[in-house]
């Protein structure tokens, strides 16, 4: 009885629920392929990683929103290891592009040619600079 | 309902997806190609999930973590190697 009238009120926001599903797995999607426009449009190295580091990110933690609600609502079963992958992705991405760009910065990949400023190398300098002069 | 947004998305990461494989490829650097296999990774992990909500099943969900975790690794281990020439130090008393 009690299972009938869950099942009833279910229905009735159904569409909702899927219009929520879809407009989570569709903006997702799109940042990912935005981030690869990225990827391939721009100069060197680092903006590509600023673009695929950041979108993709988000893009990956969008759809699997989605298919945490949509396994949550429609299949009424809470799955504990997805929410623990969205965390994941969203703790360790950011970390393994950092990890990336300082790897291309110190074996010596070049900036594009527009970039202006270089304030790492400044500072890798300075500190070079004021070792030699304390041996 | 859902489905179309289903298919629609797969199609977009399909193209994402190949279009960093043309970063694999072509990339100049070996950098480039490192980010490029990362992104491929997580968007796999993308994949996992729309194909495990296309055929109603939940069993596939343990290898969406299992990918992100992988992904992690290769990249750090990657990234350790280009910067510093080993992986993991022989110096045992580090």
């Amino acid at each position: 009885m009690r299972n009938t009238s869950r099942k009833e009120r279910l229905s009735n926001v159904t569409g909702i629920y899927e219009f929520i599903i879809g407009l989570f797995i569709i903006i997702g999607s799109l940042l990912s392929l935005i981030a690869t426009i990225g990827a391939i449009r721009l100069p060197d190295v680092y903006t590509r990683n600023h673009a695929i580091a950041k979108a993709t990110t988000l893009g990956v933690m969008m759809i699997l929103l989605g298919a945490l609600i949509y396994f949550m609502v429609f299949e009424s079963h809470f799955n504990s290891r997805l929410l623990l992958a969205i965390l994941f992705i969203f703790m360790t991405a950011p970390i393994s592009g950092h990890l990336i760009g300082r790897a291309a910065y110190h074996s010596g990949v070049k900036m594009a040619e527009s970039s202006v400023t270089d304030d790492l190398g400044r500072d890798l300098q300075k500190k070079e600079k004021s070792k030699s002069r304390n041996l | 309902m859902v489905d179309t947004f289903l298919y629609i998305a797969l199609f977009a990461i399909s193209i994402a997806m190949s279009g960093l494989i043309y970063r694999v490829v072509k990339g100049p650097s070996v950098p480039d190609r490192v980010i490029a296999l990362d992104g491929l990774g997580i968007n796999l992990v993308a994949v996992v999930a729309l194909l495990s909500i296309l055929l109603r099943t939940s069993v596939f969900l343990d290898i969406i973590l299992l990918i992100g975790i992988l992904a992690f690794i290769g990249t750090v281990a990657f990234a350790k190697y280009l910067e510093k020439g080993e992986i993991i130090k022989r110096d045992r008393n580090l």
